[in-house]
């Protein structure tokens, strides 16, 4: 529930929703608690932590680096969950956890959702589980009052985007380009036209992610959108400065104040 | 019949795959349905297969194997006789001919020991499609004289220096390079694995393998084969032999995986005796991983063999009792290698050895079939190389001279 209200709350506002992404356990799992609190406090509104698997297939380079390097730190499902649980007592931004389909089935389906919710994880996106194969989980998730993330593509059909918009609970996370996670130069010129035919469907929030790093970026696609998901460019720094966590929290927060701020500009020119 | 419309062979099967690429699979399996019935396809298929690949096959009577097995009467599938000398061209021309027909001009591959890249290669050539392979760095430097066979044939072999640096992450980078280019490119799989419709767009294409083979062997012995033996990676031969056998209850199936150094040790990948079901590369199948689900590092000195997952129907036949599955290990692999050069006069593939060495292996206990049939599913002239480096360091040289630029020669 959490989801849905503080994307209320953000359009009571005028605002956009700013979800940042980190890998769990990159460089550390106390560095990653530390960006968590630091990213909320400069202006993230929603949080994303990724449970690193061993074979990534929808994530670029960066992010795969990224769960290389958590996964050799020793992160793995339950020391996740235990840091959700800590991090929930801190902070009341939702927390989504983004994951492969197989840590979930091999925990166990209904284990992974009740401890998740146990833990205070308000979402679930698996890039990996589209909706043929997702109805065990999202009943579990339904019953818990955990968020199942759908995605949403620029190759989504209508027939696709309908039978979606049924099931989605949260937001839906509409996917810019066709390709992997990554930072890019210019933000697909799909991305807008996608969100408007998504909207014809559904009442949910959108928000939009892969390829948006810059804040002009996230000013464009807040424009358009619900919400900007940004990943890789704080992952990159997360590679860049691990070895000096003080100047990483100050890296990232600068960005994140930077990316919020793009975020509410544009969303206040659109205001009526 | 298996699997459903979406893809699940029981609980194995599927698609698991990001929401880019569902639509693609939706296309494929819908275009792949109406060809597989249209009489033109078949045709056009099946000239190539004639005059192209070589097909039929032989089905040979190993005599010399047969008297030193000392049980039942062993015929090969001749798969290593094929144009490009493995059962995979089988699959990629039909692949080929599918990316033709759907309009698409680029069509990419993974591969591990370069035999299914070579074959993607070959069919692009003939049919003039763009083609891209990707392959482990380390499976490049394991498989140079392949990788120097794709450039030949127009091909482009791209690197893979993620994970491993092997079948897996090749895998992993041909599907992300799908997801980019999935509106003008074709991914050829090379094996039963992946999401739906390949596992079953695959078995289908390889059938040919038992079809032709329950045939030769009627018309040879007057009676069906009491056994059937294939080694199992993602296990495409064997389901190719396996299919068109599935209701001849009375015939056994055996597939054969790599135990690499041995199943007391980590270096193995022994997928459906050791591993649990598990999600990788878009279907639910039997998976080699740590209790949390993160994927096993696997080994086989066989680069096709050497990977953590299995094609789901294997699963399902294991799990339903169907076919049974074991395992050899590098060096019984590396025995039968020779004997099957010397007894017969046929190098086989590091791969089809394994299936000879489990018959080698346990041929007491294969005293009760009167008749089978081994598929050999490629020819060893690839890994001359391997095999020379392999004995020395296993110190069989004890028993044999080697050297590695000579003949690997065996004292009886």
């Amino acid at each position: 529930m959490r989801i849905k209200s503080t994307f209320k709350e953000l359009k009571s506002r005028g605002e956009k929703a700013l979800i940042a992404f980190i890998t769990a356990g990159d460089p550390d799992v106390e560095t990653t608690e530390k960006l968590v609190l630091e990213m909320e406090e400069k202006g993230a509104d929603i949080i994303e932590l990724g449970l690193p698997f061993s074979d990534p297939l929808a994530d670029g380079p960066v992010i795969q680096k990224s769960s290389q390097r958590a996964l050799k730190k020793g992160m793995n499902t339950s020391a996740f969950l235990e840091m959700i649980s800590r991090l929930r007592q801190k902070t009341r931004v939702p927390l989504l956890v983004l994951t492969y389909y197989n840590l979930v089935f091999s925990y166990g389906e209904e284990k992974f959702i009740t401890d998740a919710a146990r833990a205070g994880i308000d979402g679930l996106v698996i890039p990996d589980l589209p909706l043929e194969e997702s109805s065990s989980l999202q009943s579990l998730a339904l019953q818990q009052g955990v968020d199942l993330i759908y995605l949403l593509t620029p190759t989504s059909t209508e027939e696709r985007i309908r039978m979606t918009s049924e099931r989605a609970q949260g937001f839906i996370y509409c996917v810019a380009l066709t390709g992997v996670t990554g930072v890019r130069d210019n933000l697909s010129i799909n991305a807008e036209e996608m969100v408007k035919r998504i909207k014809n469907y559904t009442p949910l929030p959108l928000a939009l992610g892969f390829g948006i790093s810059t804040p002009q970026q996230a000013g464009e696609a807040a424009a358009f959108c619900d919400g900007i998901i940004v990943g890789s460019g704080i992952v990159r720094m997360v590679e860049q400065l691990g070895e000096s966590p003080g100047n990483l929290l100050r890296e990232v927060g600068n960005y994140i104040s930077s990316l919020k701020e793009s975020t509410r500009e544009t969303s206040s020119q659109v205001r009526p | 019949m298996y699997p459903d419309k979406f893809g699940h062979f029981e609980e194995f099967g599927g698609r698991y795959v990001p929401e880019t690429l569902m639509p693609a699979l939706e296309e494929l399996a819908e275009k792949y349905e109406d060809l597989s019935r249209e009489e033109s396809f078949q045709r056009e298929l099946n000239h190539y297969l004639q005059n192209y690949v070589g097909r039929p096959t032989p089905l040979y009577f190993a005599k010399a194997l047969t008297e030193m097995v000392g049980g039942p009467k062993i015929y090969l599938k001749r798969e290593d006789l094929t144009h490009t000398g493995a059962h995979k061209i089988n699959n990629t021309l039909g692949q080929a001919l599918l990316a033709r027909r759907m309009g698409k001009e680029r069509v990419i591959a993974e591969t591990g020991a370069g035999q299914h890249g070579v074959a993607a290669a070959t069919a692009a050539a003939m049919f003039g499609l763009k083609c891209e392979v990707y392959m482990g760095k380390e499976d490049m430097e394991r498989q140079s004289l392949n990788v120097f066979r794709m450039n030949l044939l127009g091909a482009r072999v791209n690197p893979v220096t993620s994970g491993s640096m092997t079948l897996k992450d090749a895998t992993n980078e041909a599907i992300r390079d799908w997801v980019t280019n999935v509106q003008d490119t074709y991914y050829i799989i090379g094996s039963v694995v992946g999401p739906h419709p390949y596992p079953r767009m695959v078995r289908d294409f390889q059938a040919i393998i038992g079809r032709e083979a329950r045939e030769q062997f009627i018309k040879a012995e007057g009676k069906l084969p009491d056994c059937l033996v294939a080694c199992v990676g993602g296990g495409s031969n064997a389901i190719g032999l396996f299919y068109p056998f599935m209701e001849d209850r009375k015939v056994d199936m055996i597939g054969v995986e790599a135990a690499g150094l041995g199943l007391n040790t980590d270096k193995h990948a022994a997928t459906l005796t050791l591993g649990r079901p598990g999600v990788l590369h878009g279907s639910k199948s039997f998976l080699l991983q740590d209790s949390y689900g993160q994927v096993s590092p696997v080994h086989s000195i066989s680069a096709g063999l050497d990977y953590p997952g299995v094609g789901p129907e294997h699963a399902f036949l294991k799990t339903n009792g169907r076919a049974s599955y074991f395992s050899v290990t590098d060096g019984e692999a590396l025995e039968a290698f020779q004997v099957l050069s010397q007894a017969e006069g046929i190098i086989p593939a590091l791969e089809s050895a394994h299936a000879f060495a489990h018959v080698i292996k346990n041929k007491e206990n294969l005293t009760k079939y009167n008749s089978m049939i081994i598929c050999l599913s490629g020819r060893g002239d690839k890994d001359v190389n391997t095999v020379a480096g392999a004995l020395e360091k296993m110190k069989i040289a004890a028993e044999c001279e080697v050297t590695l630029e000579g003949p690997v020669e065996v004292k009886r």
